[in-house]
């Protein structure tokens, strides 16, 4: 059978689903834009990873408008004037969510929702504005169809995110996924404890270190996607990925790799990361016409192109020779300071490197840990996260994370599964949060045992769904076939459980 | 029980033997908390969910055999006694145990092998460590005040590191004569475990005066942090009063009777104590009435209720049998008390008084 009628053929893709998959097939039948030699070779080796961006870049690949453009002046090209209230806002924002392209062809920032709605709904009745919301809510989930669409809360407190919160534990959508963004000095102690409880109950929002992203990106920042820092009214042009493990392999030794392999490999990702700017600034029609260039959602120079790398862990492993990852990085200081120095290493590469336009960061690319995706199986762990299977007790694996988030400013994040007990006492999580934040934690994901809707490798999907495509059955959800994949082949679910070691009768 | 314990804790002067510490605790007092468990306790309760902790080891070396990846070693009873040592024969590898528990499984003496000897410094060093994302350390065991020198050294290395103390205790220590102790400590969380003294005796191997006095004083200081209530399964056995055989009262199982005493009328009216924690309740010599478990569950949740101020928490454990050794599981039976009966009790408690009661 032929690729297209594969695809036609599949009973578990949705129409939505199988349009896109043949749109990713046609978009592979022009190879204009080429690369080296050295660089097919080095992905035909799985060393490095474009994430299946498609040979052609007709938009960048995350893009985070400025929502309040919207509320100011409408749009032009939408015919759409500032809103008046919060039907009109919430109807208004849908409708541009509709235009906004990405790399899963669904807007991946939906905007500081909180910020944005709250002059809205401060005028209406508290019951109203949770009925819209709520409406909002479900459409946002039963039409962006995909787990990678991402609003922000925070840092303040306010009624619209206290309303989505509620809606969230109410609803239990897999879509959008939220995160708060934390600063213990301005976000109220209620709040961010109302935000931990919603997140043991449905695995969102997230915690995201506001003090850490506004020193990198200023107070207009976005998490989009997974975890992505981005600028907002900007975003990311394009995220290709070093699978370090297989870097690994063509180093004699953990020198060899450090001043040959990495520098190489290095390299060879900066060339496709150039070629692909360029063409997207350049050749393709996103900044010449799309009007949310032309009316000012976005601006070319707020983007930025993200070096992404998954696989420390294993790397480290295998330059040191070990073999049992519960003795391996993140585990043994020796494995865990050669990680330090691989980062350093890949710091100062990128620091040197001179990126095309990315003017508001310097003409330099910014690092991304990865968050995996299904085909990468064991052989690389997300970013620089500790093996699921091996992590160790939560203060370790804390630690750890606390060495090595400071690196990556358009995200990292790691995920910590805590048992029932914990919706009980959401004050005994947000110390752990406070205390990892402080200490250079950049982005903290928690959820509880036994929930629906479960965090994968950074992004929601609900196991009944998992359990639908294991049936042969559609899902509506384009990510829970990663789900399904990064449960199947990574053993995403089976990370260890924060609990109290003993159940005890005094 | 005043006998082996009391002499080898005379022995350790400055050396914390601890058995286990919990990096990050949301059981053991409020917000997460470094839990720090001591070995040795004066109490022998039936339901109690970690009886590895309540003697030493006194190296009959059974563990051995069973231990799967030779993380313990010496033992055959050749303890070293001496000035500073304590009774540990048998030795553990922390770094070769697969925390299989096998070893407490085959003790034969409601100890543990895997006991840490430690100083207030070595202590420190691990709090140091967690110190960056919890609210305080909680010392509970095994019983803590046993090991009152070493508290008295550690608590206030801790307390410069800017955390809050809670001591976690089962009641049976005077707290009324040790100031130096409760002034540096934020608190006590104190356990009740039945007010009649010969339940009590029975469940715990000692009777309830001590902790209810404790109640009372750490009150008035403002030194109770929260008290505790385990409450046991309707459908568990019957619970003798003194004098009874227990084994015989065992193969009762299913009668669901317990002995209470001859004065719970006074009680159920208001307290057996009098304004100064005195008891006035009569002795009870194996003559009593018998009533169900759930109304020996009331007789204590009533007392501390009516003595308890509105504000200070009252957690009322359901009973759950994981990890109780046989000879519990005998007598109150393997079943977990019943929420609804749990929560009935504990309306019953804030409606006496104690407002901040709740199932935990």
């Amino acid at each position: 059978m032929s690729a297209a009628l594969d695809i036609i053929k599949d009973p578990t893709l949705t129409y939505k689903q199988e349009l896109l998959a043949l749109a990713r097939l046609g978009e592979a039948t022009d190879n204009t834009l080429r690369y080296s030699d050295d660089y097919y070779a080095a992905k035909e080796s799985r060393a490095l990873c474009d994430l299946n961006e498609g040979p052609m870049p007709y938009r960048p690949r995350y893009i985070c408008p400025d929502y309040s453009v919207l509320f100011k002046k409408g749009s032009v090209f939408l015919e759409l004037e500032p809103p008046k209230d919060l039907a009109e806002a919430l109807n208004s924002l849908m409708i541009l969510y509709h235009h906004v392209p990405s790399i899963t062809a669904y807007p991946v920032y939906l905007g500081d929702l909180d910020a944005l709605l709250e002059p809205f709904v401060l005028k209406e009745e508290r019951a109203y504005a949770k009925k819209l919301l709520g409406l909002f809510l479900k459409q946002i989930d039963k039409t962006l169809t995909d787990s990678f669409v991402h609003a922000d809360l925070g840092p303040q407190a306010s009624i619209t995110g206290e309303l989505l919160m509620e809606l969230t534990e109410e609803m239990q959508l897999a879509i959008p996924n939220l995160t708060l963004k934390y600063d213990p000095a301005v976000t109220p102690e209620d709040f961010a404890l109302k935000a931990v409880q919603c997140m043991l109950k449905t695995a969102k929002p997230s915690f995201a270190n506001h003090g850490m992203f506004v020193k990198e990106w200023g107070e207009k920042y976005a998490i989009a996607s997974c975890y992505n820092g981005l600028m907002q009214a900007g975003g990311g042009f394009t995220l290709p990925r070093l699978r370090l493990y297989e870097c690994s392999l063509a180093a004699k030794d953990a020198e060899d790799f450090l001043n040959r392999v990495l520098p190489y490999y290095a390299d060879l990702q900066f060339e496709y990361m150039d070629k692909r700017v360029k063409f997207i600034v350049e050749e393709s029609s996103f900044f010449k016409t799309n009007f949310l260039v032309t009316e000012g959602f976005v601006k070319q120079e707020n983007f930025t192109g993200m070096f992404g790398l998954v696989g420390l862990a294993e790397c480290c492993n295998h330059l040191l020779g070990i073999t049992d990852p519960k003795k391996g990085f993140g585990l043994n200081e020796e494995a865990t300071a050669l990680g330090r120095r691989i980062m350093d290493k890949l710091t100062e590469l990128v620091e040197a490197h001179e990126a095309p336009y990315c003017e508001s960061t310097g003409h330099r690319y910014r690092l991304h840990a990865q968050v995996g995706i299904d085909s990468d199986g064991r052989e690389d762990a997300p970013g620089t996260r500790i093996p699921i299977g091996a992590e160790p007790a939560m203060l370790d694996q804390l630690a750890v994370n606390e060495q090595f988030h400071p690196y990556f400013p358009t995200g990292t994040g790691d995920i910590f599964k805590f048992e029932e007990t914990y919706l009980k006492t959401p004050e005994a999580v947000l110390p752990i949060i406070q205390g990892s934040l402080k200490r250079g934690l950049r982005y903290f994901s928690g959820y509880l045992e036994n929930n629906d809707v479960v965090r994968v490798t950074d992004y929601l999907v609900k196991r009944s769904e998992i359990d639908k495509l294991t049936a042969g059955k559609q899902s509506l959800n384009n990510v829970t076939i990663f789900g399904k994949g990064a449960k199947d082949f990574g053993g995403a679910l089976d990370r260890r459980v924060q609990h109290h070691e003993e159940d005890r009768n005094h | 029980m005043a006998g082996p314990w009391t002499e080898e804790c005379s022995i350790m002067k400055k050396i914390g033997i601890i058995n286990k510490i919990i990096a990050f605790s949301n059981v053991d007092g409020p917000g997460n908390r470094t839990a720090v468990f001591f070995q040795g306790c004066n109490l022998h309760c039936l339901y109690c969910h970690n009886p590895e902790t309540i003697h030493f080891c006194v190296g009959c070396s059974a563990c051995l055999a069973v231990c799967p990846t030779g993380a313990l070693e010496g033992g055959h009873g050749k303890a070293v006694m001496g000035e500073g040592d304590m009774l540990q024969p048998v030795t553990w590898h922390p770094q070769k145990c697969i925390s299989c528990d096998a070893c407490i499984k085959a003790c034969p003496h409601l100890a543990s092998p895997k006991t840490r000897r430690m100083t207030a410094e070595e202590l420190l060093t691990e709090i140091k460590k967690t110190a960056p994302y919890i609210n305080g350390v909680s010392f509970s065991g095994g019983e803590c005040t046993l090991q009152r020198d070493f508290l008295v050294e550690v608590i206030p290395l801790i307390r410069q590191l800017g955390l809050g103390v809670l001591l976690d205790s089962n009641g049976t220590y005077d707290f009324e004569k040790d100031p130096e102790l409760l002034e540096m400590i934020d608190g006590v969380m104190l356990d009740i475990k039945a007010v009649d003294p010969a339940v009590c005796r029975t469940l715990t191997g000692a009777g309830p005066e001590m902790p209810i006095k404790n109640l009372k004083y750490l009150q008035s200081v403002g030194k109770l942090a929260e008290v505790r209530t385990v409450l046991l399964p309707e459908e568990g056995g019957s619970l003798p009063g003194e004098g009874q055989n227990r084994r015989s009262a065992a193969s009762g199982r299913g009668s669901e009777t317990i002995l209470v005493t001859s004065s719970e009328k006074a009680t159920s009216e208001g307290s057996f104590f009098d304004d100064d924690g005195g008891w006035h309740g009569e002795a009870v010599t194996g003559e009593g009435d018998l009533h169900p478990p759930n109304s020996m569950n009331e007789l204590t949740v009533r007392t501390v209720a009516s003595l308890l101020s509105p504000a200070i928490p009252y957690k009322l454990l359901r009973y759950r049998p994981f990890g109780v050794r046989q000879e519990g599981i005998d007598i109150i039976g393997n079943t977990i008390t019943e929420e609804s009966a749990a929560e009935a009790l504990a309306a019953l408690a804030r409606s006496l008084g104690a407002e901040n009661c709740r199932v935990v």
